[in-house]
């Protein structure tokens, strides 16, 4: 873990921390040690250092929600804005609860695409008539409803095969030299 | 009808009261109506297949009963809805019986429009 320009740079140690984090974030400092040979104490230094640099942003719970017994549609908006107005449509989104995520993405116009969850087709329809489409820089709004879920995941470290590796290599190599 | 309420239909509604026209759920097609006259125009223009989609659901009723205050043009469009009407017949329908309501309004208030 070193500061370059202010921010934190990640070693190898600290990409094995958050794989493991990630893995099951419930884990015992201590498990966490065992786990990869360190001090129980190296790895909460380093998660506390990762927490406020806002590296770790937080530990949340992922619910099934099918299980859960609630019947929330998903649908993905793409919403076609005049450029001017863009980042300003994108911020009003964020603030909608029932807005799960939101980019932005140049094709051919400039789009705002967003994930958007709501109890039924018709709520869903009410919130998009009601609060987007007003909205100040939106021309036009394609919806589609999400049928049947195949992959849902967060990016993890292990997922990240070519970050990993280049921050091996260039730690190897580093090794090999202090040798 | 006295000139107030004709007046009051007949006026421009805020942004987040305007009448914004979809093609299906979630699909918006970018034309909106901020007034009766403007709703008028656009019905003109707009692709058939928004006209059928909200007449279906009862939203143009909707809107100019809870919105524009206008409870006998709401009357029309449930008649209409009652009709079965589809494409260009419906886009008629309704844009005649949206001007014949306007001609009738702006007479009340003296301001004849043609």
């Amino acid at each position: 873990m070193k500061f370059k320009n202010n921010t934190l740079a990640l070693d190898t140690t600290d990409l094995k921390i958050l794989e493991v984090l990630q893995e099951d974030a419930r884990q015992t400092y201590t498990a966490i040690g065992k786990r990869l040979g360190i001090a129980h104490s190296t790895v909460y230094d380093r998660i506390r250092r990762m927490e406020q640099h806002g590296i770790i942003k937080k530990y949340t719970t992922m619910i099934d929600a099918e299980k859960t017994g609630t019947k929330n549609i998903t649908a993905i908006m793409t919403i076609y804005t005049d450029p001017k107005e863009s980042e300003k449509v994108a911020e009003k989104l964020c603030m909608a609860p029932q807005v799960l995520e939101v980019y932005t993405s140049l094709s051919e116009e400039l789009q705002i695409i967003a994930k958007v969850v709501a109890e039924n087709q018709e709520s869903l329809h009410t919130f998009i008539a009601n609060s987007i489409a007003p909205l100040h820089g939106v021309l036009r709004i394609r919806t589609s409803i999400v049928t049947k879920k195949f992959k849902e995941t967060q990016l993890s470290i292990a997922n990240d095969p070519k970050k990993l590796t280049l921050i091996r290599e260039t730690y190897r190599i580093k090794e090999e030299k202090i040798k | 009808m006295n000139i107030e309420n004709a007046a009051k239909i007949l006026r421009t509604v805020p942004r987040e009261k305007a009448f914004y026209f979809f093609t299906s759920i979630g699909n918006y097609t970018g034309e909106s109506a901020s007034s009766l006259k403007e709703f008028m125009e656009k019905i003109n223009s707009v692709n058939l297949k928004s006209l059928e989609f909200h007449l279906q659901r009862g939203d143009f009723e909707k809107w100019v009963n809870e919105v524009l205050q206008d409870e006998e043009l709401a009357a029309e469009f449930r008649k209409i809805q009652k009709a079965n009407l589809t494409g260009e017949a419906l886009r008629s329908q309704l844009h005649a019986t949206v001007s014949r309501r306007m001609k009738h309004l702006t007479s009340q208030i003296g301001l004849s429009r043609t």
